[in-house]
């Protein structure tokens, strides 16, 4: 298990290298921060030389790349061109994307599960049916149409919860933005869960257990649920990143001061250290999601923990 | 002698078998790749020999499909949408840039059945000619994806060794980036608003979703017995992966493939929406969704007539997708 | 038919029994009219090419079939008596497991793999007896010393992967034994297994059946496993018996055509340099078993009236029947 967990760290390696650098390339590459930052007037020379020195910008990328890296290693995001600290944005944009993110993943692992399972055990029926319908529709509109026609609906005009998010953003507020968020992951849950309950429901190991002449409940349980949730598993830990890429979108349409938020401000107006920061902390979530994922798996699965 | 199943039994050589598909792009495409493994043991088989009717997986999925309803009509629907992304005249005859402000968000009326917008522009002509853009993209960036991703995959699960490792690893780097993210960064630098950045874009962030489907499945059948004999045999690589590899390893590519179609055509209209994909003067369903977002409360037809052809659109290839996959994969019938 | 219907109930009595399955390429006809008993203590061989309905027969028997596409048309299973398929399915459940229960061929795919094999095994005395937790792992360990798996103590807490093929057999046969049932199906427990291991596991289950007095159903296409444990054989073809027996004399004298067949069809050293017998052509399609006597088509001896009438069991001697029209002349031959 030790060695097992000390590989999959070494993977995580050239994986962050990797994503980080290609962020880092897109931004530092194809755009001019210094040309953004002066927006339609036209830099001073000296001005602009300055800066670039300042921020590494006369150097190769590589180079450039390797000082930004060593910077965030001691904590050292940089600061935004307004001058604010880009871990000032974080501290104050990650607590509310992180609560949105965890409403969406309860959310998905609880009813998609629970719909999954129902589904796959009447595979065929008419519930079987009405739910895969469902699950294709949801998957079908975009988050951004669901999330302001859910918001018109719920948020405007049966006044049920507050169309938009106050600043602090606590967890009551974001229970709409949050089913909104996890709509599509949620039907992919569903059909994974029904398609592996489905499959593995026919397995030798599922007639043995009837055979053994286990209560139904039980079979379903410890048997079935058990091999039938790891990919299930795997699915939402690599969901946790598609849900953070979501954010930007969903945090848009409630007016969430978010991750989504703050990148999609720093995007606009260029604002390299904030856009490669933020996304560096993104990676850095995703992959230790993943991380955790597998863990879990070793967990869940004994051929891969003495593999 | 039963007659060689389609799929080796990944049990035995891979204890995680929905690993390589499970991306969120391909919904439940993640049970191809997998034998029934009960009917070798016993029970009546179809296809048993001596029945006289044992059909190729092709022929057999076809018979299926055009049995299956669900086939039948998005298909029908995908036709339509062609055909009116080539020729948007032929049912929407006016000019989609001509607009009259003095008509701003007036609602359904004879001749314009879907309304106005803000801009006072025709919403059904809008609509009906935002088709061109959503297709275009979707399957210009299904063709490139599919392309590079089988073509990279397939030689990675053929020949294995330094090459497939390194190429999982760049795949995993693309992963690694959110989908959404990754396209305000890239795209955010190019201003041009035309279709061909958003298709690139895809096409690169795109391409590690199909080359892990193509992969899996050519290791997969790169294991199959008579796959193996006609190596024995002498087969060269090129002989053996165009005849014997490729027919077998295409199916669960074709599925993702048309799946990814549907994703694609959303991915496009959320670019378009956030601000950072087509712009206009091109005619997209995300920009007039994104448009008519802050007047939804005034005059929400503006936003729900684009926004229920892209909800189609999407749905008819994701259902066409899942009958493909359905009617090629005897596993779950 | 020979059966012995007025003695003292037979521990199983399968009647007539027939399964359907619903494929896409119509009603395939998997069990049609299958009848066979088994006493305690006594071990009854099911022989019979894939698809002939010998598996199938069992899964009903268990009330294991995959059902949809199988379902059962008609026939009646008595244990002990009581017709288990009008049974209610608590009942029933309650019988599985504890009075009769099952070995699985491939030993691998029918031990789930996330759960450790004692738990597997404790699971039999959790569920059917009550036990609380730690008991019933003690009983598990007591179970692998039973079936001579080595270290016990040790491995109750492995994985069956972690396993041999022998091992995890030995395991599937513990965990049927468990709860000492009166009746036992083996469906094909050894082919998956090395040669030299198959005899080994074939003694145990054999040691312990004699130990436990219990019913034995063997369902096997290995001629040589039947010869050295069975007491009767039924011959399976197209879902029906086409001979029973009781095994030496089936041995020495088959009296259907199909039976001889697959008896020419052994390698044997005294016949060594002669070329071996192959019955001809292959098991007809359960969605269209040929009228008449579905062998007719393989049948070296068919004759017009095997085309048309379909031949019901013929009792040949005391204990013995054959579904052949010339079962005599196929008798004679020898």
């Amino acid at each position: 298990m030790g060695r097992y967990v000390i590989r999959r760290l070494l993977q995580m390696i050239p994986v962050f290298i990797g994503s980080t650098f290609l962020i880092f390339f897109m931004v530092y590459a194809l755009g001019d921060p210094v040309a953004a930052l002066f927006g339609d007037k036209a830099p001073d020379p000296a001005t602009a030389a300055r800066i670039r020195k300042e921020l590494y910008l006369d150097e190769p990328l590589w180079k450039q790349y390797l000082h930004y890296m060593g910077q965030i290693l001691t904590g050292d995001f940089g600061t935004a061109f307004n001058g604010q600290k880009v871990t000032e944005l974080m501290a104050s944009a990650f607590p509310v994307t992180l609560r949105l993110t965890l409403v969406a993943l309860l959310f998905e692992v609880v009813v998609g599960i629970v719909l999954g399972v129902l589904s796959g055990l009447r595979r065929g029926r008419s519930v079987d049916t009405t739910v895969l319908l469902l699950t294709l529709i949801v998957v079908s509109i975009p988050t951004f149409v669901s999330g302001y026609v859910l918001q018109f609906l719920i948020g405007v005009k049966w006044g049920a919860v507050t169309p938009a998010v106050s600043p602090y953003a606590p967890f009551d507020e974001l229970i709409l933005p949050g089913v909104v968020l996890a709509l599509t992951s949620l039907a992919y849950v569903t059909r994974l869960t029904r398609t592996t309950i489905a499959e593995n429901s026919r397995a030798d190991y599922i007639r043995t257990a009837v055979a053994k002449g286990l209560p139904r409940h039980r079979v379903v349980t410890r048997h079935l649920l058990r091999n039938s949730l790891i990919p299930v598993v795997t699915f939402i830990g690599t969901d946790v990143g598609a849900l953070m890429g979501g954010a930007i979108v969903t945090e848009r349409i409630f007016n969430i001061h978010g991750v989504g938020y703050q990148l999609y401000q720093g995007i606009l107006r260029q604002n390299s250290p904030t856009v490669v920061g933020f996304v560096t902390i993104l990676v850095i979530v995703f992959l230790l999601a993943n991380l955790l994922v597998d863990l879990l798996y070793a967990v869940l699965d004994p051929r891969i923990r003495y593999a | 002698m039963p007659e060689p199943e389609p799929h080796g039994d990944p049990r035995a050589a891979d204890p995680r078998p929905a690993m390589d598909a499970i991306t969120p792009g391909d919904g439940g495409a993640m049970t191809l790749a997998t034998g029934d493994a009960r009917s070798l043991d016993e029970g009546p088989q179809p296809g048993v020999p001596g029945s006289g009717k044992s059909r190729s997986l092709w022929s057999d999925a076809w018979h299926d499909l055009r049995r299956n309803p669900v086939f039948v009509v998005s298909a029908l629907v995908i036709v339509f949408l062609v055909l009116i992304a080539i020729w948007p005249g032929l049912i929407a005859s006016g000019n989609p840039l001509q607009c009259d402000l003095a008509k701003a968000q007036e609602g359904s009326q004879p001749g314009h059945p879907f309304g106005y917008d803000t801009q006072g522009c025709d919403v059904y002509t809008r609509t009906v000619h935002g088709a061109r853009a959503s297709i275009a993209v979707g399957i210009c960036a299904t063709a490139g994806a599919t392309l590079l991703g089988s073509v990279l995959g397939g030689l990675a699960g053929f020949f294995g060794g330094w090459w497939d490792a390194l190429l999982s690893r760049i795949a995993d780097i693309f992963f690694g980036i959110p989908i959404i993210l990754g396209g305000l960064v890239f795209l955010s630098v190019v201003t041009s608003g035309s279709v061909w950045p958003v298709v690139g874009f895809i096409v690169l962030l795109g391409w590690p979703q199909i080359s892990r489907i193509a992969r899996g499945s050519v290791v997969t059948a790169k294991q199959n017995d008579y796959v193996q004999a006609a190596r024995a045999l002498g087969a060269g690589n090129k002989r053996m992966l165009l005849r014997h590899i490729a027919p077998n390893a295409v199916a669960p590519v074709i599925v993702v493939a048309t799946i990814a179609l549907g994703t694609y055509i959303a991915l496009e209209a959320t670019l378009s929406f956030v601000g950072v994909g087509l712009k206009p003067p091109t005619v997209s369903w995300g920009i007039d969704i994104s448009n008519a977002s802050v007047q939804i409360r005034n005059a929400p037809h503006m936003l729900l007539w684009p926004a229920g052809a892209l909800s189609i659109t999407v749905l008819a290839f994701i259902m066409l997708g899942d009958a493909v996959r359905d009617a090629l994969d005897p596993k779950l019938r | 038919m020979e059966h012995q219907r007025d003695q003292p109930v037979t521990l199983l009595d399968v009647r007539d029994l027939q399964v359907e399955f619903h494929t896409r390429d119509g009603v395939a006809k998997a069990v049609n009219g299958v009848n066979y008993s088994v006493d305690p203590g006594e071990t009854l061989a099911v022989l019979g090419e894939s698809g002939s309905g010998k598996s199938v027969t069992a899964q009903a028997v268990m009330g294991i079939l995959d059902s949809p596409p199988g379902r059962i048309t008609g026939g009646q299973v008595l244990f002990r008596g009581e017709d288990l398929l009008t049974m209610g399915a608590e009942t029933r459940r309650r019988i599985r497991g504890a009075k009769m229960s099952m070995i699985f061929q491939d030993a691998l795919s029918a031990l789930n793999p996330v759960m450790s094999v004692g738990a597997q095994l404790a699971e039999m005395y959790e569920v059917h007896d009550g036990m609380t937790r730690k008991d019933s792992r003690a009983k598990a360990v007591q179970l692998m010393d039973r079936v001579r798996i080595p270290a016990a103590k040790d491995r109750v807490g492995d994985y069956p992967h972690q396993f041999s093929g022998g091992m995890r057999q030995r395991i599937m046969i513990a965990m049927a034994l468990a709860l000492e049932p009166d009746l036992v199906i083996a469906d094909e427990p050894t082919t998956a297994l090395d040669v030299t291991v198959q005899a080994q596991v074939m003694d145990l289950l054999a040691e312990l059946q004699r130990e436990y007095n219990m019913g034995l159903i063997l369902i096997t296409h290995d001629l040589g496993v039947v010869a050295d444990v069975a007491d009767k054989i039924a011959v399976m073809y197209a879902g029906r018996i086409v001979e029973t027996a009781p095994v030496h004399e089936l041995y020495a004298a088959p009296a259907h055509p199909y039976t001889r067949g697959l008896l020419d069809s052994i390698p044997r050293l005294d016949q060594k340099g002669r070329q071996l017998y192959a019955i001809k052509g292959l098991p007809p399609n359960l969605t269209a078993i040929p009228p008449g006597c579905p062998f007719n088509p393989r049948c070296p001896m068919a004759q017009d009236i095997c085309r048309t009438d379909r031949p019901p069991l013929f009792a040949v001697a005391h204990g013995r029947a054959s579904a052949c029209h010339f079962w005599k002349e196929t008798l004679d031959e020898r």
